[in-house]
């Protein structure tokens, strides 16, 4: 019954002059979501709303699914879309229409018209008096309420009439494309795709960098991040995934410097690579999967050495989350079951026992000091041998 | 140069098998069951796989129920056994060391109600013959052991084995899981005792998804898959005609010129084991010599994790396993054998297993030797603090 969804949407709403490419980067978004779903659909924009009718076959939870992970989108409103008949028609349909969504048993209700076509020879209020006095005739257990009603029985009269009450949560922010891109610092963990994720929807493309350390690591250990990017880019769109061989940078800085400081200093050189690549690629800033405290390479300290090799601006939008709240964000979002397989990664092959915490970033300089012969070719030959894929 | 050393987690297909797997998928497709035509030319290829199968073991045609491999072949053999003689008594012994496709039965069996005991090994990986004796007892219907061992090439005792379970109560069942033996020995069931026994396809150049279990004629055992009746009500579901021409051709190639292949894998197996403890530090867990399977070693490399060595081999076109295959998926992959060997805590997550077959050349150990050489100081210079 359902051949149309009204999409509702909220912050665009108060973009002003720009609202025009808010909008348009949604239909976009959304004619990409439904791509792989079955059915023909058309996205269109009509008097400051969004619609998307099928007019054949489709799969209703298919849709719904990949409508709630375009951002934008607040709200999925299941329309029923009638011809205008009159208003006599019209009351059979809004009751056809409450008694295959509804059980209609004791719930209070509200009618709330809005009529786009000024032609429509009855006003609004009294077409909700009229189909309210039809609903009350057909339920007989069922109230009015207008202040606060447990259904809210909308009915827009346009060139077709649109029946709906229930609106489905959509994942909010805002349309991917409208705020730049990023590069995030993608890992193999719980973490970095939630980051993702969250600056995603914030209306941010995102690239993406890996560091791959074989023989430590293995193919299936690449594999999986390339399976994690592919969940991630559902919600944010193709991602262009760098793969940096980090091995002889990680064995040279072995050889030179504490092992305590290893991390640290390891995730100095992720940092100005992936910032080498965000530059490239025109993004405007890094993205990492940070929150304070974490582990030992995740202190104020820690942080503090990693952010200063960079000039772009750092986000950690987990910075303040505790895992539990992370985990609960991959769950949600479909990447927690990926991420817990076990394969290691190139962070913890080397990791000391007891690593620095408390970094002083003078030490830390003094001990880079002792990569000086070899490291900018290493860096050099790792940035050109990195192998970019793309992940639709 | 690429050096394929896992023969034991699975096996190139022979071309020839392959001829017959494409004849029966494009030309001679039809369904066995069918009256007409098709189906008799296609039944023609069950029949000969099922003959040629046979005589590899000198027992009888019907004998012998394909299966989509081995590990369906133990799933069938125990938990179809342990049903049909439940009356007889409850109690099934094994070895401590049997791949997961019998140990997960055996848990299962425990789960509804059976006592199962797990005979512990030798540091050779030999189950003891006495601690045997003294497990069977009245209640005893099922016994299982392994022929030879797939991470370490250990081989059992299988016809002393059978002797005393056949001498203990000649209705005792005994099933071998000879997955990792079939084309390496010639097994006669007859002589050895044995009443049920798993092959699988792929590990004899055949096609995966193959198998079968020899079931000794009036065996007790219930079929597991139910449906449409074929293989005699043993086993339903159409016939995978194309993996059972294909098995059946793998495995009357496995036993020609058998004793000139076992003497090859022999030789490599001793190039390979000579060459290990000539470099500083490994440790050889296979026996080197003809008391253990000809195609299997197996080694540990102090200070190198195991997972770390395998790819630095394979970034040099090497293919080897850590432990056993099927079990390197799990979280904590050490393997139960190498436990059980009581094998020092410090080498379990450091050992390789190498594995061959007929076609492995000279060339591959050598070069696989070769590079062991030169990766081993690299890779024991960067670790772990």
């Amino acid at each position: 019954m359902f051949k149309t969804f009204l999409i509702k949407y909220g912050e665009i709403g108060i973009k002003g002059k720009n609202r025009y490419l808010f909008e348009d980067a949604l239909v976009r978004q959304i004619r990409r979501a439904l791509e792989p779903v079955d059915g023909e659909f058309q996205v269109y924009r009509e008097q400051g709303r969004i619609y998307i009718d099928s007019d054949g076959l489709y799969d209703f939870e298919e849709t719904v699914e990949a409508l709630q992970r375009v951002f934008g989108i607040v709200g999925i409103c299941p329309v029923m879309k009638v011809e205008d008949k009159g208003l006599e028609e019209l009351g059979n349909d809004v009751i056809e229409f409450l008694s295959t969504v509804y059980d209609m048993k004791e719930q209070t209700f509200k009618v709330d018209t809005r009529r786009a076509r000024k032609d429509y020879p009855i006003d609004s209020m009294e077409v909700n008096a009229y189909l309210g006095g039809r609903i009350l005739d057909a339920f007989p257990g069922v109230s009015v309420d207008v202040h606060k009603p447990e259904l809210m029985v909308h009915v827009e009269i346009r060139e077709k009439i649109y029946i709906y009450s229930k609106i489905i949560p959509g994942p909010g922010g805002m349309p991917v494309g409208t705020n730049g891109k990023a590069m995030l610092l993608l890992s193999g963990g719980i973490d970095s795709p939630v980051a993702g994720y969250m600056i995603s929807k914030r209306g941010v493309k995102l690239d993406a960098t890996y560091f791959h350390a074989p023989p430590y690591t293995s193919e299936r250990a690449k594999q999986k991040v390339v399976d994690l990017a592919k969940l991630v880019a559902r919600y944010c769109g193709p991602i262009d995934l760098h793969v940096v061989n980090f091995t002889d940078i990680q064995l040279y800085i072995y050889d030179k410097c504490p092992h305590d400081e290893l991390t640290i200093i390891m995730r100095r050189y992720m940092m100005k690579i992936a910032e080498h690549f965000a530059n490239e690629t025109k993004c405007l800033s890094l993205v990492t999967g940070e929150s304070i405290g974490q582990v030992a390479s995740q202190t104020m300290q820690s942080l503090a050495a990693t952010n200063e090799v960079c000039t772009m601006p750092v986000f950690r939008p987990l910075i303040g989350f505790d895992k539990q709240d992370i985990v609960d964000i991959a769950q949600k979002i479909g990447t927690y079951e990926t991420s817990i397989l076990p394969f290691e990664d190139c962070c913890t092959i080397f990791v000391a026992k007891h690593p620095v915490t408390k970094p002083n970033r003078n030490a830390i300089k003094r001990s880079e000091q002792k990569l000086a012969e070899k490291i900018d070719e290493l860096v050099q030959t790792a940035i050109e041998t990195t192998e970019t894929i793309r992940i639709e | 140069m690429e050096a394929y050393l896992d023969n034991s987690a699975t096996t190139r297909c022979l071309e020839s098998v392959k001829d017959i797997v494409v004849k029966t998928m494009m030309e001679d497709y039809g369904n066995p069951s069918s009256r007409h035509r098709k189906g008799v030319e296609a039944e023609r290829y069950l029949k000969e796989a099922r003959e040629t199968i046979a005589a590899t073991m000198k027992v009888s045609e019907k004998e012998i129920f394909f299966t989509s491999g081995g590990t369906e072949s133990n799933n069938w053999a125990l938990i179809g056994a342990a049903l049909a003689n439940r009356r007889a008594g409850n109690h099934i012994i094994t070895s401590a060391i049997e791949h997961a496709a019998v140990i997960q039965p055996m848990m299962y069996l425990e789960k509804l109600g059976f006592c199962v005991t797990y005979l512990p090994v030798d540091g050779q990986g030999h189950v003891s013959l006495e601690d045997l004796k003294a497990a069977l007892c009245q209640e005893t219907i099922l016994v299982s052991i392994m022929y030879v061992n797939n991470e370490m090439g250990a081989v059992e005792p299988i016809e002393e084995i059978g002797k005393i379970v056949k001498g203990y109560r000649p209705d005792i069942l005994f099933h071998v899981d000879a997955i990792q033996a079939y084309g390496k020995y010639r097994i006669y069931p007859k002589r050895l005792g044995i009443d049920l026994l798993s092959v699988s396809g792929h590990k004899i150049h055949g096609p995966k998804g193959t198998g079968f279990l020899f079931v000794k004629e009036k065996t007790k055992i219930r079929p597991l898959i139910l449906g449409g009746g074929q293989q005699r009500g043993m086993r339903s579901g159409t016939d995978n005609v194309p993996g059972i021409a294909g098995l059946g051709v793998a495995a009357g190639e496995a036993y020609q010129n058998f004793d000139k292949k076992v003497g090859h894998m022999y030789e490599l197996k001793h190039r390979m084991s000579k060459g290990l403890c000539k470099l500083p530090e490994v440790t050889l867990n296979s026996d080197d010599g003809e008391s253990s399977a000809p195609h299997i070693v197996s080694a540990s490399f102090r200070g190198v994790r195991s997972e770390v060595l395998l790819h630095a081999l394979e970034d040099r076109g090497i293919y080897v396993s850590s432990g056993s295959a099927c079990s390197s998926n799990k979280k904590l992959p050490v393997s139960t054998v190498l436990k059980e060997i009581h094998l020092e805590r410090e080498l379990l997550e450091t050992t390789l297993r190498f594995s061959f077959c007929e076609q492995t050349t000279v060339e591959e150990i050598d070069y696989c030797l070769e590079a062991l050489g030169e990766l081993l100081p690299v890779l024991r210079r960067y670790t772990r603090h």
